[in-house]
């Protein structure tokens, strides 16, 4: 067992687990961050996206020693001041069916407009085809992706 | 009731007409001074809120908005005053089994009686009030207005006089024309929470105190436990117990989901493997051969299949198992208390739960309490109550609440998986190479005959309607053989509609070809007539059919040129009394059918909320798309080889078709819509193929 401050949505976290934990564990069990979702335990769904550094990181597969002290944004900070671009397009094209993988979908969206603001289809193709959706919503989030660029992106 | 009555409760599911006085009786926990509840439906406070119970489980589809929208129409509410409630396993709702495409088609009438009884005894309200003839009051937008007085009561304004009132034995429902909401594309009540991370799943539930247990079941199927070692689980950080909770389970219980996890990896387990140890999928295909040459059961005939002279044609097509792999892993939370028992279940069978954890922990269903979260998909696999159990026997081991959580490797490794089946097809085309007689062998096993609850001769009740032939041939005989599986078997979206349409699609597909003529024409020529086709529990309807495969073939410019290199194929098939059929148009690319472009068309009545539609049927598409491509389930020493996304990989959005979604305008009652868009997929993707390449795809996965 360690002590690690983490830096969470703008906010310091000091917890006690073995360092070697998954973030994703840390999140939901520690700091009480269930958005965050566990689909494969192994870097392969994408549901446990989290942004460290402003960067998409499966944090399944993130120990959390390694990001100790390093910014960490989940989806429950995404939209701290109000509603993120993409998830007034999420609500708009009425994306979500069951709704697991979408904070997942939309953290790794919201990493792509941070630097590629006017997407291409084939852009978005490419950075969101690691996350997967098993009701196949991959259309809508396509659509909400272009919703939001054309919004002006990341608030 | 079980999930094993699936059938009884689709045939029930036949709405009377609308704008009929119909007789009911709707049961209810009564009203009071604050509170008018008319039955157990719907209750509205003097705050002006009206609740409305939702009494089927979420899992994506939309019924935490439908199945209101349904209700709020008959009690002329207004949309903004609605909030829902999930009803937990319940003795008020009848069976509140989410399967079978059904959750419409069997609230319809309830949902409607609740809510026009409701609105009855509102305007009677108003008129005893104000002192006026009911016919001289009207129910508009959550209020009751006397037009003559230019007068207004809100609904919640009449809570206290409504209450005292008796509760109508009829009521007049409305007719389809005069719909506000029903029909209407709403947004769905569930989408900010879910987008905002503040969705509560199974999964997220937490109680005060409550322990993490992981468990180390018995790679093989059927094996059992010998005894375990858990020195070193025990010493992992948080881990607070493990111990034996079946004859074929170990759990691992600790403060935190990784200490779980990291306890039961280090758990020494020991096995007997038990009679399936040699068990692999070759064994278990040469069991469906063999049973192959038995004798059939008779599921539908007509006319004379062996004595139909003419042009014989035969192909035999082949399916394996597949898994669901809903998103959000197997869980379930559970506080045992001696006396009682709580659950929060994601689950599509809140009284299967109760009753089958009633048993597993000895205390009575009443004594079962079982709550519906939300639930990260389900397809079928949480028609099984196994994560139930499971949760409610490691509470009562530790005295205390806990979560079962199932990993993405449990849920691949022990699910209950879509039966492999084998297909024995032939044909007799006449002299212009038009079908008069055909016939469809289906050998599989049987999902409910492995549970316990064969059917009559053995046939799976469920397997019937899926494999409805809604073509008018003079001749044809459609049989069922069943062949015995050690592997567990459960309901999977669609469950054996696919495998009958996958089969009989891509025959008829077969046959067009042999005759020379064009599909879409071939299918139509066995619609021509319009005929009504009794089959089991539905009458299907020729001109139904037609009318979607038109439609999709019309939408789609069957029979146009297409761009070089891309090619169509179609399909149809009817289930849980919808009519579907899809056109998909695809390019080869490396020998790899790559697709572009899908169109749908659906007869399913009348259409609830388009939105909805719009959502199930592309996602029914994607779903079967993946598993028509790649889903295998692969069974070797007894043990299922797949275990994560990387060996059984769903579609991705690189490989997601754009899919366009046309529903025939109907008023008929509203029918399935969840499942009828899974089967055509395969056989229409698979006669594409055939467009492009000449090569018949007789076993899925296509890329196997």
């Amino acid at each position: 067992m360690a002590e690690i401050t983490l830096r969470v949505n703008g906010g310091e976290k000091k917890v006690t687990v073995a360092p070697e934990t998954p973030l994703l564990w840390v999140l939901r069990d520690t700091l009480d961050l269930p958005g965050t979702k566990f689909g494969c335990g192994a870097g392969l769904c994408g549901a446990c996206t989290v942004h460290v550094e402003g960067s998409a990181v499966r944090s399944c597969s993130t120990p959390v020693s390694q990001v100790a002290g390093k910014s960490i944004t989940t989806i429950e900070g995404l939209g701290a001041n109000g509603l993120h671009a993409l998830q007034q397009a999420w609500i708009a094209e009425e994306v979500p069916q069951c709704g697991y993988c979408q904070t997942g979908q939309i953290m790794t969206a919201a990493a792509l407009l941070a630097k590629t603001p006017s997407p291409t289809d084939e852009q978005i193709t490419q950075a969101m085809t690691g996350n997967l959706c098993r009701c196949g919503t991959y259309e809508r989030i396509r659509k909400a992706i272009h919703r939001a660029a054309g919004s002006g992106g990341e608030r | 009731m079980s999930p094993l009555s699936r059938r009884e409760f689709v045939a029930a599911g036949v709405a009377a007409g609308a704008g009929l006085v119909i007789g009911f009786y709707l049961p209810h926990r009564g009203s009071g001074k604050d509170v008018f509840s008319p039955n157990a439906y719907v209750r509205i406070t003097p705050d002006n809120k009206v609740t409305i119970v939702v009494a089927r489980s979420e899992m994506g589809q939309g019924v935490r908005t439908a199945l209101p929208m349904i209700l709020a129409e008959e009690l002329e509410a207004d949309w903004k005053q609605i909030e829902i409630e999930q009803a937990g396993a319940s003795t008020l709702y009848g069976d509140q089994t989410t399967g079978g495409s059904a959750s419409i088609r069997t609230t319809w009438d309830p949902m409607r009686k609740a809510g026009a009884a409701a609105r009855e005894m509102l305007i009677s309200a108003a008129a005893l009030t104000w002192g006026v003839p009911r016919s001289a009051c009207a129910a508009q937008q959550g209020s009751i207005v006397h037009a003559a007085s230019n007068r207004r009561l809100s609904y919640g304004d009449l809570v206290g006089k409504a209450a005292t009132l008796p509760i109508p034995t009829d009521v007049t429902l409305k007719q389809s024309k005069d719909y506000k909401i029903v029909g209407q594309r709403l947004a769905r009540l569930d989408t900010p929470s879910k987008v905002k991370g503040e969705a509560v799943f199974g999964i997220d539930f937490r109680l005060p105190g409550m322990k993490y247990a992981l468990l180390s079941r018995c790679p093989t199927i059927g094996g059992k436990l010998t005894g375990f070692d858990d020195k070193e689980s025990k010493k992992v950080s948080g881990v607070s117990f493990v111990g034996r909770i079946s004859d074929s389970a170990v759990a691992v219980v600790a403060d935190s989901v990784w200490g779980a996890m990291e306890g039961r990896r280090l758990l020494n387990a020991t096995w007997d493997d038990g009679p399936n140890k040699d068990l692999n999928t070759a064994a278990v295909m040469d069991a469906l051969k063999q049973a192959a040459s038995k004798k059939g059961v008779s599921l539908y005939g007509v006319g004379d299949v062996a004595t139909a002279a003419g042009r014989h044609i035969s192909a035999e097509y082949q399916l394996p198992f597949m898994a669901h792999a809903p998103m959000e892993p197997g869980n379930c939370t559970a506080h045992y208390q001696g006396s009682k028992c709580e659950l929060w279940a994601p689950t599509q069978v809140p009284q299967d739960c109760r009753d089958s954890v009633a048993t597993a922990v000895g205390l009575d269903p009443d004594q079962v309490k079982v709550n519906v979260t939300l639930m990260g998909g389900g397809f079928g696999r949480r028609l099984e109550h196994d994560y139930a159990v499971e949760a409610a026997l490691v509470s009562k081991a530790i005295g205390g609440p806990v979560k079962v959580i199932w990993t993405r490797e449990d849920d691949m490794r022990f699910s209950t998986y879509r039966p492999a089946s084998l297909h024995q097809l032939s044909a007799t085309l006449d002299a212009a190479g038009w079908p008069v007689a055909f016939a469809h062998r289906i050998v599989a096993p049987s999902i409910s005959g492995q549970k316990g609850q064969p059917g009559p001769n053995g046939v799976d009740p469920d397997l019937p309607d899926e494999a409805a032939f809604v073509y008018g041939l003079p001749n044809v005989a459609l049989e069922y053989v069943l062949a015995e599986t050690p592997v567990p078997l459960g309901w999977m979206r669609s469950v054996y509609a696919l495998q009958a349409a996958f089969a009989s699609e891509s025959f008829i597909d077969e046959l067009a070809a042999a005759a020379g003529k064009d599909p879409l024409e071939y299918r139509l020529h066995m619609l021509a007539k319009d005929q009504d086709i009794q089959y089991f529990s539905t009458t299907w309807r020729t001109a139904r059919m037609r009318a979607v495969l038109q439609l999709a073939a019309q939408k789609s410019g069957w029979g146009k040129p297409l761009a070089a290199g891309r090619f169509r194929g179609i399909a149809c098939f009817g289930c849980f009394a919808s009519y579907m059929a899809e056109v998909v148009e695809i390019s080869m690319e490396n020998a790899t059918p790559r697709v572009h472009r899908v169109v749908a068309a659906v007869d399913c009545g009348q259409v609830v909320n388009p939105g909805i539609l719009e959502q199930q049927i592309p996602g029914g598409i994607v779903y079967a798309l993946g598993n028509a491509l790649r889903a295998k389930i692969t069974i070797e020493k007894g043990r299922v080889v797949e275990g994560n996304f990387d060996d059984y990989a769903p579609l991705r959005m690189e490989e997601t078709p754009a899919v366009e979604v046309y529903a025939v305008s109907s008023a008929e009652a509203p029918t399935g819509i969840g499942e009828p868009s899974v089967p055509p997929l395969a056989p229409a993707l698979c006669n594409a193929i055939y467009a492009a390449t000449k090569k018949r795809i007789r076993a899925l996965p296509i890329l196997s």
